[in-house]
């Protein structure tokens, strides 16, 4: 059984569970490449994303461009699979997750796309810039009514929900506290675009309004005076609370799914010395978020976290597009995945169902939901004669992997993964190696990796 | 005549009792499905959206049918559709995502992740022995029929339906599906999440190896429109005729969010959705299949009294629908007050009659399931069933 290329330094089991992670997968080829260096290496990769490395912008605009929703996820969904800026896309969805902004309401494709463009942009600086652009981005303020937050009429809803969900979680803030910091909030508005019709969307732009801004005196969390939103998201990332919260949130997304974000203050962390040290880092460098994953990634906990976290139908999808390798050039029909695969599984992007975020974990599968990922992972692989799936068979087929039923076996795990499998899932795969022993082999290997793509095993990152 | 029994397991004819659940999903306007066609208030509000007093079906002298609900209408005629009027609750919200949370959950005032029909499922089967009692048709699972350990059943499309169904070899298939099977077998030991979807996976497959037989089993003279709905509500019957103990059904028709171009756009909806209820009902009337169902038809809000030029905005005070053999049919709840001074957030119609209320009435006057923990509460019932004495 192969274990990756000669000279390999760091266990290609290991690399495809943190590709898996910090990314949507790896081919075997890249698992290669990346194999001959230490895996910290590999993580500075990640953690370090270069214009260079990433998809060109202006060949996508001019392959993929467009004014749809569908024709900026089909981009996105480009990145996710061909960018060598893996974590930039994963740490744009995270934040999609977290600050969660819905299509559905605000109806504007240029201001949600612009929203996930800042969040590719900044998605792994310090806290304080996210929170400061976060509170700047028109999608944000009209999907939490900032827009109708006014002196001496202010509107919570932005308030609450940066305290609630976006920093602290439930039970480190008060209600006055809340109340403060929608006054000190007061005023920051956007520009409204000119009408879709007839010439298209045009970008909305922040605007604050001074006259419309409550000069009084506030105190949130302790401090005092004539607090604007800058000074509340000044006071909110130096809070232990927030350090804490937003640790848990990427342990909870890149690690191990933990209950969901509103029980969070009933139920402490599954693993409080991983969030614990995530947010002593958060702390020390002032929240940067790249000095917090630096630790989660080479931490012991994160190496070992199998079957922790049940791939989102996004990581799902773009997982399997990856192995296929049908779309590694620009070609049409990327856009189905994001506008209609996907939302059958449950996840629609750019219009997650509320400000709360997909309810993650568990709670991805159904009996419909599941049907849905086991039948587009099949059909993806279809009868083999994509690109990406030739390749692994080639490599089955030419190497000695097909000599006995337990090899071929191993290594089919290993071309599409490696994925580590339960032993009842394991006899059931040599089961059908012993079964279709004397058929030919190419075919053999296709069937095995659709069995393979099927378990309950591929339905976890 | 057949009596409406009160155990939850028979009714009528004998039959068990089946509810037929249709989302009308984007907020029907409902001021133009039922038309105020004397009110002088409508026609002032709505000066491009408005159906003219000589196209209106009238029903009374205040109220009639949008005219592409001519088969709707015929039914209500004939006794078999009660119209709540004036459906909603306090404070309703216009966000889409959680008002229709709000009509998943009939929980108002906070997240909840338990359907209001999965738990009547956990009533109508507590050992989760059949996972078709409760049938979802169409695309994801919609979160009423979604709550932590409940068992439910969620086809795309029946025709289709099954697993790897990609693989066109039968022989092939036949025996990825044993293996399938294998890896979907409960095990001890498992993790938590691992077992959950193990158990999942046994779930469908022991679905799937029913439901595929429905297409199979099933022959009508009737002939269904096609669009969504229709083929949405011919599975319902094709499902139900077969007989395979499902009590609750769930198919979504969507495209009611008409904040433009909404005269036709709105037309061609009630046109498909009224023909396939009629349709529908004609089928289950052929295979003697009719008197245990009962259709339920709502939306998640209504919408804005003015409208904009074009279409209409989100509002509030919707209507719904409740169909059937054993419906008595009429009027009922109170039509929205038209006054201006009695609207919601001074532009939208007040609700009449809470929801919570039209679902207790389904769950303990149609399902016969207790509905105090499903709808948090009592609320005040609808009489909308015939019930003969004695």
């Amino acid at each position: 059984m192969s274990t990756g290329a000669v000279g390999a330094r760091t266990d290609p089991a290991l690399l495809a569970h943190l590709y898996r992670r910090a990314g949507f997968g790896a081919t075997r080829e890249q698992l290669d490449r990346l194999g001959v260096q230490d895996y910290e290496d590999t993580v500075e990769f990640l953690l370090n994303p270069t214009p260079e490395a990433g998809v060109p912008d202006d060949i996508l605009a001019r392959y993929m461009g467009g004014e749809a929703p569908h024709a900026y996820t089909a981009t996105w969904l480009f990145r996710m699979i061909n960018s060598e800026c893996q974590l930039q896309e994963k740490m744009a969805l995270f934040w999609h997750h977290v600050f969660a902004t819905g299509l559905a309401k605000n109806e504007h494709v240029l201001a949600a796309s612009d929203q996930i463009e800042l969040f590719r942009r900044n998605g792994l600086r310090d806290m304080r810039t996210i929170l400061l652009d976060l509170s700047h981005d028109p999608a944000m303020i009209f999907w939490l009514d900032n827009n109708e937050n006014h002196l001496g009429e202010p509107n919570e809803n932005y308030g609450r929900e940066l305290l609630e969900l976006f920093s602290l979680g439930v039970g480190n803030y008060s209600e006055i506290d809340i109340k403060n910091a929608a006054r000190a909030f007061t005023g920051w508005t956007f520009g409204q675009p000119p009408p879709l019709y007839p010439h298209g969307y045009y970008p909305a732009d922040f605007r604050f309004d001074p006259a419309d801004h409550d000069e009084g005196e506030k105190t949130f969390l302790g401090s005092t005076g004539n607090l604007d939103g800058v000074d509340i998201i000044d006071i909110i990332v130096e809070q232990p609370a927030c350090a804490a919260f937003i640790s848990r949130h990427l342990y909870n997304f890149f690690v191990a799914d933990e209950p969901q974000v509103p029980t969070w203050n009933d139920l402490p962390p599954q693993d409080p010395e991983l969030v614990g040290a995530m947010s002593e880092a958060f702390l020390d460098s002032g929240g940067e978020i790249r000095d917090v994953l630096r630790v989660m990634f080479n931490s012991d906990s994160f190496k070992n976290a199998r079957f922790k976290k049940v791939k989102s139908p996004v990581e799902l999808v773009v997982g399997v597009l990856k192995a296929v390798g049908e779309h590694d050039d620009f070609r049409f029909g990327l856009a189905k995945y994001a506008e209609s695969t996907t939302v059958v599984m449950g996840q629609k992007l750019l219009d997650p169902p509320t400000v709360e975020g997909w309810h993650t974990g568990k709670e991805w599968i159904d009996g419909g939901n599941l049907t849905e990922r086991v039948n587009f992972a099949v059909g993806e692989i279809g009868d083999g004669s994509s690109p990406g799936i030739r390749r692994i068979v080639d490599r089955l087929v030419e190497g000695d992997s097909l000599s006995t039923p337990e090899s071929f076996v191993d290594g089919t795990l290993e071309a599409i993964g490696p994925i580590e499998v339960e032993d009842v899932t394991r006899a059931a795969l040599v089961k059908f190696a012993v079964d279709s022993e004397g058929d030919d082999d190419r075919s053999r290997v296709v069937r095995m990796l659709r069995l393979t793509v099927s378990t309950p095993e591929y339905q976890f990152a | 005549m057949a009596t409406l029994t009160k155990n939850g397991t028979t009714n009528g004819n004998g039959k068990a009792s089946v509810l037929v659940v249709i989302q009308m999903t984007g907020g029907n306007d409902f001021m133009n499905t039922l038309v105020p066609y004397t009110s002088g208030l409508y026609y002032d509000s709505r000066q491009t959206v408005r159906i003219t007093e000589d196209r209106v079906l009238s029903i009374n002298d205040k109220l009639g049918f949008h005219p592409a609900a001519a088969p709707l209408k015929e039914m209500f005629d004939e006794g078999d559709v009660a119209i709540v009027q004036g459906i909603g609750y306090e404070n309703s919200n216009r966000s889409h995502f959680r008002a229709m949370d709000i009509m998943h959950t009939a929980e108002p005032n906070a997240i909840s992740t338990e359907g209001w029909l999965a738990k009547a499922i956990t009533q109508l089967d507590p050992d989760g022995k059949n996972v078709l009692t409760g049938v979802s048709f169409g695309r994801g699972l919609p979160r009423a029929m979604a709550a932590p350990g409940v068992r439910v059943t969620s086809v795309s499309d029946i025709d289709s339906y099954g697993l790897m169904t990609s693989v066109d070899i039968k022989e092939q298939r036949a025996e990825e599906l044993d293996i399938f099977k294998r890896f979907y077998t409960p095990a001890i030991g498992s993790g938590a999440t691992m077992s959950y979807l193990q158990q999942t996976g046994d779930d469908v497959l022991s679905g799937i190896d029913r439901l595929q037989t429905v297409p199979g089993r099933y022959e009508s003279t009737v002939e269904y429109a096609d669009n969504p709905i229709a083929k949405s509500l011919r599975d319902v019957a094709r499902t139900h005729i077969a007989g395979l103990g499902t009590r609750i059904f769930y198919v979504q028709h969507a495209g009611y969010d008409h904040h433009a171009i909404e005269m036709p756009a709105h037309e061609k909806l009630l046109d498909e959705l009224s023909g396939a209820l009629r349709d529908f009902m004609a089928d289950l009337r052929e295979h003697d299949a009719a008197e245990e169902v009962v259709v339920y038809a709502f939306t998640e809000f209504g919408r804005r009294v003015q409208d904009n030029g074009s279409g209409t905005d989100h509002g509030s005070g919707g209507g719904a629908f409740i169909v059937g053999e054993r419906v008595d049919g009429g009027l009922y709840a109170e039509y929205p007050s038209l006054d201006p001074k009695t609207f919601a957030n001074g532009e939208d119609l007040a609700h009449t009659f809470d929801f919570r209320g039209v679902y207790a009435t389904l769950l303990e006057q149609w399902l016969s399931v207790d509905s105090v923990d499903i709808v948090h509460g009592k609320y005040e019932q609808l009489q909308p069933f015939k019930v003969t004495q004695g």
